[in-house]
C-alpha cells in the first residue's frame, strides 16, 4: 500500500470561489523523493496541508475526495497522529521556532505528546545528529543564521520520527549557499535514512538531481507527473516552472541536431562527463 | 546622454554603532543608463551601500555625491526625487489602505497637480499590470502583487536612478521575467538601475556590469561577465556561480577551452561552433 495515498482530491479555501486544488489523484511510495512545482498560487502549499491533516482540521472550506496517510484516512485521524508519519516544515522558520534554546525546541513537540524522557533525549540526540547541528544545542535561536534556523525546524519534525517530510518552500528566505546546504542535507535523509520526501519549491537546479518524481501543478491539478528527465522533455516552462539550465543547453544542442546525449544532464558533473572530447 | 556620472561613492566608510563597520574605503562611480548588480552574502555591506546612494543612510567618513549634491547635506526628500528605492519586504514600504493611495503618495509629495499625479499612478500601475487593482486595500493582493505595488510607487516618482533590493527572492519564474523584463523596458528609457541580489542567473539576465562587495569592501567591480566568470574570487567571496558559468569553468578544465558564456542559447551555440563532441 501506498504511503500516502490521494484519490478524487479538491480543495477550496472558506470564502474561496475557486477550488485551490481540483480532481488531484496522486499515490506517493515509501522511500520516493518527490518535488512539488509550479508557479506561486497554483497549489501546492494546499496540496501539501491536505497530506498532513491541516486540511480539513485546521483550515476551513470544502474538501471532496479523501487523503490516506498510512492507513489513517486525514477527515477521521487528529492532526497529531498524522504529523507523526507525515510531518510539515514551512517557508519560514521563525514560525516553527520560540524556545530559549535548541535542544528544547526539538524536544517540544514530543514533551507536549508526553513521551518519556529517555526516548526524547534519544530522538533529540538522533535528529541534531542527521541534521549536523550537534554544535547548536545549546544556542538561542534567535542567534541563528536562516539557515541553521530552517535546519533546526527539520530537526524539530525529524525528532517525531516520521515516514515523511513535507517540505513547502523551505529555502525561499536562505542564501543561495545555504539553500543548497539544506537541499543536500534533506537527500541524505532521503537516502540514508530512508525519509520520504516531498518538496515543494522554485529551486529545481538544485533539487531535480536527488529526485525521483516531478509533479507541476498548473491551477490546482497535476500538469505533469512522472521521472525528472522524462518530465523535462515536455514544455514545462508555460506553468513557470524553471528548467535548470544545463538541462536547457543540452535540449537547445540537441535540437540543432549537432549532438546527442546518452540522458539530459541535470548538474554540471552529469554534464561534463557527457563530452567526448574537444570536436577538434 | 549616457557617460554622465550620476552617483560619486567618494571613499565611504560606515558604522552602524562603533563595534560594527559595514562599509570600509567604498569608491565607485555610477553614470547614466547602467544596468549595476550589488551582490556579495549578507553582511558583506550590499544593502548598507544601497542605503547611501538616496541618502537613507550618510556616511560615517567620505562622501556620497548624488548628481552632484553632498547626502550629508542634501534632505532625503529631495534626493528621492532623483534615486527610487524598492524594498525587498513590501510590507516595509506600504503604509496607505489603497493602491491608488500607495502610488501617489510619492508624487503629490513632489507637489505635482492632481491631474498628473493621476496621470503617473495610471501610467505606474499599467507598468506593472495592476490597473484592475486600483481601489483594492495593499493587503489584500498577494505577495508578488504587493512587490509590483512597491515598484509602482516608485515609477510614479519617475525616478533617474532605481535601486531595487532582493527583488526576486523567494519568487518564482514567470515573476524573474516580469522583473526582469520591467527593468530592462526602464533602462531603454534612460534609467538607470542597481540591483542587490543572490540570483546569479538574474544578474547574467539583467545587468552589464557587477559589484562584488565582502566585508564592507569592494572585492570586484566590472563586466558582469568578467566577474561571474571569476571563479576562484566567487568561491573566495562564497558566492555560489551560475550554473552555465559552471560549466563552462568546468569544460574548460578539461578541455583547455575558454568558454565564457553566461546565458543558455549563447552556451550552446559557443559550444557547438567549437565543435564539442556529445
Amino acid at each position: 500500500m501506498a504511503l500516502i495515498e490521494v484519490k478524487g482530491l479538491s480543495f477550496r479555501y472558506a470564502g474561496s470561489e475557486e477550488y485551490a486544488v481540483r480532481d488531484v489523484d496522486i499515490e506517493v511510495e515509501r522511500g520516493e523523493f518527490i518535488v512539488l512545482a509550479g508557479r506561486s498560487g497554483c497549489g501546492k502549499s494546499t496540496l501539501l496541508r491536505c497530506m498532513n491533516g491541516l486540511i480539513p482540521h485546521f483550515y476551513e472550506g470544502d474538501m471532496e475526495g479523501r487523503v490516506v496517510v498510512d492507513g489513517m484516512d486525514t477527515r477521521e485521524t487528529p492532526p497529531h497522529m498524522i504529523s507523526q508519519v507525515a510531518g510539515m516544515v514551512f517557508q519560514n522558520p521563525e514560525n516553527q521556532l520560540f524556545a530559549l534554546n535548541v535542544e528544547a525546541d526539538i524536544a517540544f513537540p514530543l514533551e507536549n505528546l508526553a513521551f518519556p524522557r529517555e526516548e526524547i533525549r534519544e530522538r533529540v540526540e538522533w535528529a541534531l545528529r542527521v541534521m549536523g547541528i550537534e554544535d547548536l544545542r545549546d544556542r538561542s535561536p534567535a542567534e541563528l543564521s536562516g539557515g541553521q534556523k530552517q535546519k533546526v525546524a527539520v530537526a524539530s519534525v525529524l525528532a517525531m520520527r516520521p515516514k515523511a517530510l513535507l517540505l513547502d518552500e523551505p529555502t525561499s528566505s536562505l542564501d543561495p549557499l545555504s539553500a543548497k546546504q539544506l537541499i543536500e542535507t534533506i537527500a541524505e535523509l532521503n537516502r540514508r535514512h530512508g525519509i520520504t520526501i516531498i518538496i515543494a519549491e522554485h529551486r529545481l537546479d538544485l533539487l531535480l538531481p536527488h529526485a525521483s518524481r516531478l509533479i507541476v501543478m498548473e491551477r490546482g491539478r497535476v500538469a505533469v507527473d512522472e521521472e525528472p528527465r522524462k518530465a523535462l522533455t515536455r514544455d514545462i516552462i508555460p506553468y513557470g516552472v524553471a528548467v535548470p539550465k544545463v538541462a536547457r543547453v543540452a535540449q537547445l544542442i540537441t535540437k540543432m541536431g549537432v549532438g546527442c546525449f546518452r540522458r539530459l544532464p541535470l548538474t554540471v558533473e552529469e554534464f561534463v562527463e557527457e563530452v567526448r572530447g574537444d570536436g577538434r | 546622454m549616457s557617460g554622465e556620472p550620476l552617483i560619486r561613492v567618494e571613499d565611504v566608510w560606515f558604522s552602524y554603532d562603533n563595534e560594527v563597520t559595514a562599509l570600509r574605503g567604498v569608491s565607485l562611480t555610477i553614470t547614466k543608463g547602467e544596468r549595476i548588480a550589488l551582490i556579495g552574502q549578507n553582511g558583506g555591506g550590499k544593502t548598507t551601500l544601497a542605503k547611501h546612494l538616496n541618502g537613507l543612510l550618510k556616511p560615517t567618513k567620505g562622501r556620497v555625491l548624488v548628481k552632484g549634491m553632498d547626502t550629508r547635506t542634501t534632505p532625503t526628500h529631495e534626493l528621492v526625487r532623483y534615486v527610487g528605492y524598492v524594498f525587498q519586504n513590501p510590507a516595509h514600504q506600504i503604509f496607505t489602505s489603497r493602491v491608488y493611495d500607495e502610488v501617489a503618495y510619492g508624487p503629490k509629495n513632489l507637489g505635482l497637480s492632481e491631474e498628473e499625479v493621476d496621470k503617473r499612478v495610471r501610467r505606474a500601475l499599467e507598468m506593472v499590470g495592476l490597473q484592475d487593482y486600483v481601489e483594492w486595500h495593499p493587503y489584500d493582493l498577494n505577495f508578488g502583487q504587493m512587490k509590483l505595488l512597491t515598484i509602482a510607487s516608485i515609477l510614479s516618482m519617475d525616478p533617474e536612478i532605481y535601486v531595487l533590493d532582493e527583488p526576486t527572492s523567494g519568487q518564482d519564474h514567470r515573476w524573474r521575467n516580469l522583473v526582469a523584463e520591467l527593468i530592462m523596458k526602464l533602462n531603454q528609457q534612460g534609467k538607470t538601475i542597481i540591483v542587490i541580489t543572490h540570483d546569479m542567473k538574474f544578474v547574467a539576465r539583467t545587468s552589464e556590469r557587477t559589484i562584488l562587495l565582502a566585508n564592507g569592501k569592494i572585492l570586484a567591480d566590472g563586466p558582469t561577465r568578467e566577474v561571474l566568470n571569476n571563479i576562484e574570487l566567487l568561491r573566495e567571496a562564497a558566492i555560489k556561480p551560475p550554473q552555465i558559468t559552471q560549466l563552462c569553468h568546468e569544460l574548460n578544465n578539461r578541455l583547455g577551452t575558454s568558454f565564457q558564456s553566461m546565458l543558455e542559447e549563447e552556451a550552446a551555440e559557443e559550444f557547438i561552433k567549437h565543435g564539442i563532441n556529445v
